[in-house]
This record gives C-alpha cells, sequence and structure tokens, in this order.
C-alpha cells in the first residue's frame, strides 16, 4: 500500500510531463495532420534553454531565491522554444503544407536528428547534472520505516500542469484565437475564405505548442536534475504514445493519456522490471492502436470515398 | 516552389524602384530571429568545472553565425528573391532534365558494369589490390545501403505502407546469424555427422535463407495485427516495434549478449573454403598467393549479388498479380477492396517481402562486421534507409541505388574533413558534424524536392509503347 501510495504520486508527476508533451503533438496533429517528430526534440532543447538560463541566473546574477529563478527561467524558456518551433514550421514544414503526406514527415524526422545534433555539437554529448533545486518533502504517511514521501518539486509540477491546462483549456474554448484554431482544423479551405489567416493560426499551434514543451523541459530539468542531447527521442515517442492513446486530436486526451503513461511505466519499474519500462510503453503504443485507434476520447475516423 | 512561399514580406513591399530598405528590414529581422536561435545554446556552453557546472562564453562564434545568416539573407532578397527579377521558367523541362531523358536508356546497363568491374577499377586506381581496400569497404557499404532502400522500396514504394521500424529486420538477420554460427549446440551437432569445421565454413551460406525466411516470418508477426492500421499511424507503431526489438536485444543478455553484442561470428568462405593461409584455404586451391584481400573482394560481389537478386525480385513481382496489387493498394485502397482484393493479405505479402530483404542484408551485415551489437541498428538507420528511399523518388530503383551512393558517399567525405583542422584548429572534430549536416540536407533536399531525384517511373503495365510517367501523379499511398 506504502509503495503503491508512491508510485501513484511519482507517476502523476511524470505523467504531467508527458501529458504537456503530448498536447503539442496532439494540436498540431489536429491541425496538419502531420506527426511532428521533432517534437521530442523540441522539448529536450528546452531544457537545454532552462539549464543556460538557471545557471546565468544563479551563478553570474546571483539570484538565490529558488523560487524566483525558476519562475524566470520557466519565462525564458518558453520564450526561446516557442521562437525556435516557429522558425522550425516556417522553415521546414510551410513550404512542404499542401506537398504530397510523407514530405513533411521526412522533413520532421531530418529536424529531430538536426535538432539533436545540435545540441550535442553546441553543448557536448555528455550529462549535465545541475544541483537539486528543491528538495524539501512532505511526509505524508509512515509505517514500518517505510515513508511515503510528496516532494515539493512534485507539488509544483502537479499544480502548475493543471494551472496551465486551466488557462490552455480557456484560450482554445473561449477566445477568438481558440475558434480560429478549431475552424482551421475542421475545414482550413472554408476557415480561409471566412477570413481566418490560416498561416498565422497555424504559426501559432506550433507556438503553444512549444511553449508547453517548454514547460515540461523546465519541470524535467527541476526533477531529474539532468539534460542530455538524447533525452528528446524516448520521452517524444512516449508523448506521442500519450496523445494516441487519449485520441489524437483531443486535448483532454493527450492529458488522460499522459498521465496514464506516466502511471504505467512508474507502476511496471516498480513491479516488473525497471529495463523493460519503455518496453511497456511501446508496446500500450501498439495495443492500442490496434484495438482501440481513435483513441479514449478521440473520434473515430470515417473514411470517405 | 520552395523559393516562392519563402518570399520575404519586405521585399514584395519594395517591388518598386528601390527595394533597398525593404530588403534591408528583413534582413535585419531574419538576423535577429537567428540571435534568439544561436544565442542561447550556441552562445553559452555548459561545462563541467571542478565537478559543478558552470558556464563558457562564445560571443564571437553566435556574432559571426549572425553576420552569415544577416549577409545571406540580404544577398539573396537582393537577387534571387527580388522582385524585379523576371520569373523563371519551368523547371521541369530545362535542358538538364532534358539530358537526363536522353541518356536515361544506357544508365542502368553502365551503372550496372561500373559495379561488376567496381574492385578491378578501384584496384587499378589505388595501384594495387591491397591499397583499395577503403574503396571496397565503402562500395559495400552502399551496396549494402541499396540493398536495404530497395527491400524497403517494396513496403513504401510499391505497397505505400510506411515502415520507420525497418532497422528490426535488419536486425532480426543479423542475429539470427549471429546467434546459430555461434551456437555451440548446433556446432556439436554438425561436428558430429559432418566433421568438425563443417559448421564454421558453411554456416553463412545456411544461415543467409534461414535469416531472411526468419526476418520476413517476423514481418508477417508484426505486419498482422498492424495493417489495419493507416498512414502515420502505422509508421509509428513499426517505429515503436523497431525501438522493442532494440531494447529485447540490450535487455536479454542471456539471449543476445545485451549491450555488449555477439564477437567472433565466423567469416564468410568461398561456398564452404575458408579464406585463409592453410592448405585448405581459398588462395591455396586456386593456386593464388595468400592475400586477405580475396575474402573482402569474395564480401562485395555477394553483396552485389543479393541487391540485384532484390532488384531482379522486384521487378518481376511487379508484373505478378500480387505486385499489382501492392501498386493498387497504393493508388486506392477502397477501390481495391470493391474489386475483391484481399487488402490485409495483400499489405502482409509486401510487408513480409521487404522484410526478408531486410533479414538477408542483416545476415550479410553480421558476416561482413564478425561482431553485433544492438549499437548497429538505432532508429537513425530506419531514418536513414527512408530517407534513401525518398529521397530516390518513391518506387523508382535507379533513384534509390543512386541515392544511396550519394548519401553513403557523402556521409563518408565528412569523415575526411580533416583538413578543416587547419582551418579552426585542433579542437574541431569534423566528424561530430556528420549527423547534423545529415539532418539539415533530409530538410533541405524534401524542401527542394519533395518527389525525390527520379522524378519519373517507369508503368507497371502499358499499350504497345512504354512511356515515362511522372513521380506526382504517382499516389503514396494511405498505409
Amino acid at each position: 500500500m506504502d509503495v503503491f501510495v508512491q508510485q501513484l504520486i511519482n507517476g502523476l508527476t511524470l505523467g504531467s510531463i508527458y501529458g504537456l508533451i503530448a498536447i503539442g503533438y496532439t494540436m498540431v496533429f489536429g491541425i496538419i495532420g502531420m506527426v511532428n517528430f521533432a517534437h521530442g526534440d523540441v522539448f529536450m532543447v528546452s531544457t537545454f534553454i532552462a539549464l543556460v538560463c538557471f545557471l546565468l541566473l544563479t551563478t553570474v546574477l546571483g539570484i538565490t531565491s529558488i523560487f524566483l529563478a525558476l519562475a524566470i527561467v520557466l519565462v525564458v524558456a518558453m520564450f526561446f522554444t516557442s521562437l525556435m518551433n516557429w522558425a522550425i514550421e516556417r522553415v521546414a514544414y510551410r513550404p512542404l503544407r499542401g506537398s504530397f503526406r510523407l514530405a513533411p514527415m521526412i522533413s520532421a524526422i531530418g529536424m529531430s536528428i538536426f535538432l539533436a545534433n545540435f545540441v550535442q555539437v553546441s553543448q557536448g554529448p555528455r550529462n549535465k547534472p545541475v544541483p537539486p533545486m528543491v528538495t524539501d518533502v512532505i511526509v505524508i504517511m509512515e509505517r514500518e520505516g517505510y515513508q511515503v514521501t510528496l516532494a515539493w518539486k512534485q507539488v509544483i509540477i502537479m499544480v502548475l500542469t493543471s494551472a496551465l491546462l486551466g488557462g490552455f483549456w480557456y484560450l482554445v474554448q473561449k477566445t477568438s484565437l481558440g475558434r480560429a484554431q478549431r475552424a482551421v482544423e475542421q475545414d482550413r479551405k472554408m476557415a480561409a475564405l471566412l477570413g481566418i489567416n490560416v498561416d498565422h493560426t497555424i504559426s501559432l499551434t506550433f507556438v503553444i505548442g512549444a511553449a508547453l514543451a517548454a514547460v515540461a523541459g523546465t519541470m524535467y530539468l527541476m526533477y531529474y536534475g539532468v539534460a542530455n542531447f538524447a533525452d528528446g527521442f524516448v520521452p517524444g515517442v512516449k508523448a506521442f504514445t500519450a496523445a494516441v492513446l487519449g485520441g489524437i486530436g483531443s486535448l483532454p486526451g493527450a492529458v488522460l493519456g499522459g498521465l496514464l503513461i506516466g502511471l504505467i511505466e512508474v507502476f511496471w519499474s516498480a513491479y516488473f522490471s525497471i529495463e523493460y519500462k519503455d518496453v511497456a510503453a511501446f508496446s500500450i503504443l501498439a495495443i492500442t492502436l490496434i484495438f482501440l485507434p481513435q483513441g479514449l476520447l478521440g473520434r473515430p475516423e470515417v473514411e470517405k470515398v | 516552389m520552395a523559393v516562392d512561399t519563402a518570399h520575404p514580406a519586405g521585399a514584395v513591399a519594395g517591388s518598386g524602384t528601390s527595394i533597398l530598405p525593404g530588403a534591408l528590414k528583413d534582413a535585419f529581422l531574419t538576423g535577429l530571429i537567428a540571435l534568439g536561435l544561436l544565442g542561447p545554446l550556441v552562445g553559452f556552453q555548459t561545462v563541467i568545472i571542478d565537478g559543478a557546472l558552470g558556464l563558457a562564453y562564445r560571443p564571437l562564434v553566435v556574432a559571426i553565425m549572425v553576420g552569415i545568416i544577416f549577409v545571406g539573407r540580404l544577398i539573396l532578397n537582393l537577387t534571387v528573391w527580388s522582385p524585379n527579377r523576371a520569373p523563371k521558367a519551368n523547371a521541369g523541362s530545362g535542358p538538364l532534365a532534358r539530358g537526363a531523358l536522353a541518356i536515361a536508356p544506357a544508365f542502368k546497363p553502365a551503372l550496372l558494369a561500373f559495379a561488376v568491374l567496381f574492385p578491378a577499377i578501384a584496384a587499378f586506381a589505388m595501384g594495387g589490390l591491397n591499397e583499395s581496400r577503403y574503396l571496397l569497404d565503402l562500395g559495400i557499404l552502399i551496396l549494402t545501403y541499396v540493398m536495404l532502400g530497395w527491400g524497403l522500396n517494396i513496403v513504401v514504394g510499391l505497397a505505400g505502407l510506411l515502415d520507420l521500424g525497418y532497422v528490426a529486420f535488419y536486425a532480426v538477420g543479423a542475429y539470427t546469424y549471429a546467434l546459430l554460427a555461434t551456437s555451440t549446440p548446433v556446432n556439436d551437432f554438425f561436428a558430429a555427422i559432418l566433421g568438425e569445421t563443417f559448421w564454421a565454413n558453411w554456416a553463412f551460406w545456411f544461415c543467409l535463407p534461414a535469416a531472411g525466411l526468419f526476418a520476413g516470418l517476423w514481418g508477417m508477426i508484426l505486419g498482422f495485427p498492424v495493417l489495419r492500421l493507416r498512414g502515420d499511424y502505422l509508421a509509428i507503431v513499426t517505429l515503436a516495434f523497431g525501438e522493442i526489438i532494440r531494447l529485447v536485444l540490450i535487455n536479454w543478455v542471456d539471449f543476445t549478449g545485451g549491450g555488449a553484442g555477439i564477437a567472433s561470428i565466423p567469416r564468410a568462405t568461398f561456398f564452404g573454403i575458408p579464406f585463409n593461409a592453410s592448405e585448405d584455404g581459398f588462395a591455396a586451391l586456386f593456386g593464388l598467393e595468400f592475400n586477405p584481400m580475396h575474402r573482402i573482394v569474395f564480401l562485395y560481389f555477394v553483396i552485389l549479388v543479393l541487391a540485384l537478386i532484390t532488384a531482379f525480385t522486384t521487378v518481376r513481382l511487379r508484373r505478378l498479380p500480387v505486385g499489382r496489387a501492392w501498386e493498387a493498394l497504393r493508388e486506392d485502397e477502397i477501390a481495391c477492396r470493391s474489386l475483391g482484393i484481399n487488402t490485409t493479405n495483400v499489405k502482409l505479402s509486401a510487408f513480409a517481402t521487404g522484410a526478408m530483404f531486410g533479414g538477408f542484408a542483416g545476415c550479410f551485415f553480421a558476416v561482413r562486421a564478425g561482431f553485433v551489437s544492438p549499437e548497429s541498428f538505432t532508429f537513425d538507420i530506419s531514418a536513414m534507409i527512408l530517407a534513401i528511399v525518398v529521397l530516390g523518388g518513391m518506387g523508382s530503383q535507379i533513384g534509390v541505388a543512386v541515392a544511396a551512393a550519394v548519401m553513403m558517399g557523402g556521409m563518408e567525405m565528412l569523415r575526411n574533413l580533416g583538413f578543416l583542422k587547419q582551418v579552426f584548429g585542433n579542437d574541431f572534430d569534423p566528424s561530430l558534424y556528420r549527423m547534423l549536416l545529415f539532418g539539415f540536407a533530409m530538410v533541405a533536399i524534401m524542401i527542394w524536392k519533395p518527389r525525390g531525384l527520379v522524378s519519373s517511373r517507369d508503368p507497371t503495365i502499358f499499350l504497345k509503347e512504354k512511356k515515362a510517367v511522372s513521380g506526382s501523379l504517382v499516389k503514396e499511398g494511405h498505409g
């Protein structure tokens, strides 16, 4: 029971991070029908931007309040990651819009390889460990010497994720930008005829996806305390799994899928074997697609002649 | 088209007498964005000093890079993208394209003759058999990728199924050979009835068909549940399967040797005659002086024959009902179903055939390297093979061969940029930039030529006279 509660907490934390990345996948897929392979690497780059910013703030500017530093890091990482994803869309995907279906996908794979190696070349291939940032924990229960703890950083991650999701939901459901986005998603040509700037809307979708990935990146850095150039691919595939599991194109589905993947991964590691945790996540992806292609909250796809 | 969409807004606005202010403004904005992109990661480097993480600064590098981008954009704005410039004539019918059509009939036999004579040419050019080792190794590498490209071409180019986990079948083939050839029970079994050295000498020739069949079987096992999926979903599931196979190879240490891999795999033999200096060796039996290069030349011809078998099989299969069904499926799945084609079986046959050739190539890889480890079967390899197929123009065999030669040759050339050390100093390691440039090239080629290098296809069926079909008329399939 104690182990179970502890793993539940850990799983929800990890799931929040996956959920934030998954939103980027699901939105881009919804609006231009493309699997943005580079999104996992965008997330990885954001951890490096957060790392550089954090080091600048603490070692050069000498900010001692960790929460102030984290808040600044978050904003800076969101800004630069958004700028990067905007540029990626502009350079690598927009010229291929309306081209044949494989072209943007290959372009995205190329971009993913490019980003990972760009970071490897510019930052070096080694793991970059950061000193632990928020170390306080709350002991929830204690039995026979085993403590179930809730770390402050886990609280931060979950609260921040919930708050962002609330704001994000408001953005998509209630604002004119969200309306434009949903309209482009349904019928791009019709939306353009009704005066929606389609290019602009698609760009903003990439910007929002990157901003959420940057939040995930900053949280990842804070939670695990390490950044590595190769850490984009696997979290990216897992987040995509989350998006598919929840039903691709569905925003609540992405979050739900993220939480489920996080929980499955953590429980699998705790009760079965830690070596095969990635195998478990990938198998879930395959099984979901085979038996439930529309996902948990997605709409079934109707094939028209 | 790529140029059109990238047309800067500033230059359009200034399409009157002077375009300089608009061009300057646009270049300045681009420079600013470049600064934002490069600043955080190029300008600051995280370095570990005395166990703690610190920062190193590289403002000069950023300044130079941003400067290059600013000037480059400005020049492009004023020349190529200038609104005053007359629109370009239709690029498709340029002299280059017409010239390519004219030499097309002679191109295939010439390429084949070159491939067959390559060891002799290499030895002649380098001034001796031993000196040509490097070129031959490169030739073997390129041919391996040509074969993999042709194998994947059946799945992606003909049947229109997007497979991102092709490396899994390559791995299955390689491990089939590695495990069977080094297996003690199998060795003991053959030692008891056919002599001590039988298995070491014949392992490759027995395992080659086994590896292909086994990989094909895996293709069926993996393909059966996933082939109901469409498009991008299929791509993701195959990617997941590729990763699962690699992770199992790493973690199942008892069976596969884990991350350390399997070493000292028996070498290839000339149909049972080993390439060594002994009396029963290849050199002694054929009355030649012993030379380790004999094995390399032989390996070159093995992979050449394997690749040609792949190409030949594909060409013949396209004329059979099953091959026509593949292409019909790519063009319109619903029409196929309404005409009574069993789409699942047709897809499965394409998937398994492609996988089988991947398995052959894997078996060859294991015998050439003498060592296999999960490191050799990462997603990067799948991406590279797919890039070769797409870059070659999906469905065009000659295009795939040219693309494989260009890509692998290009990657190899990047390895030899040692002279750049003299320009950038000794810390500069050009081989680090290989994958960076590879990723960049993938994006650039897609934007430049989304339909691949060879943009015409041979029709499967024709009336009286065979005419080339434009690649842009060929559909890419939904699966």
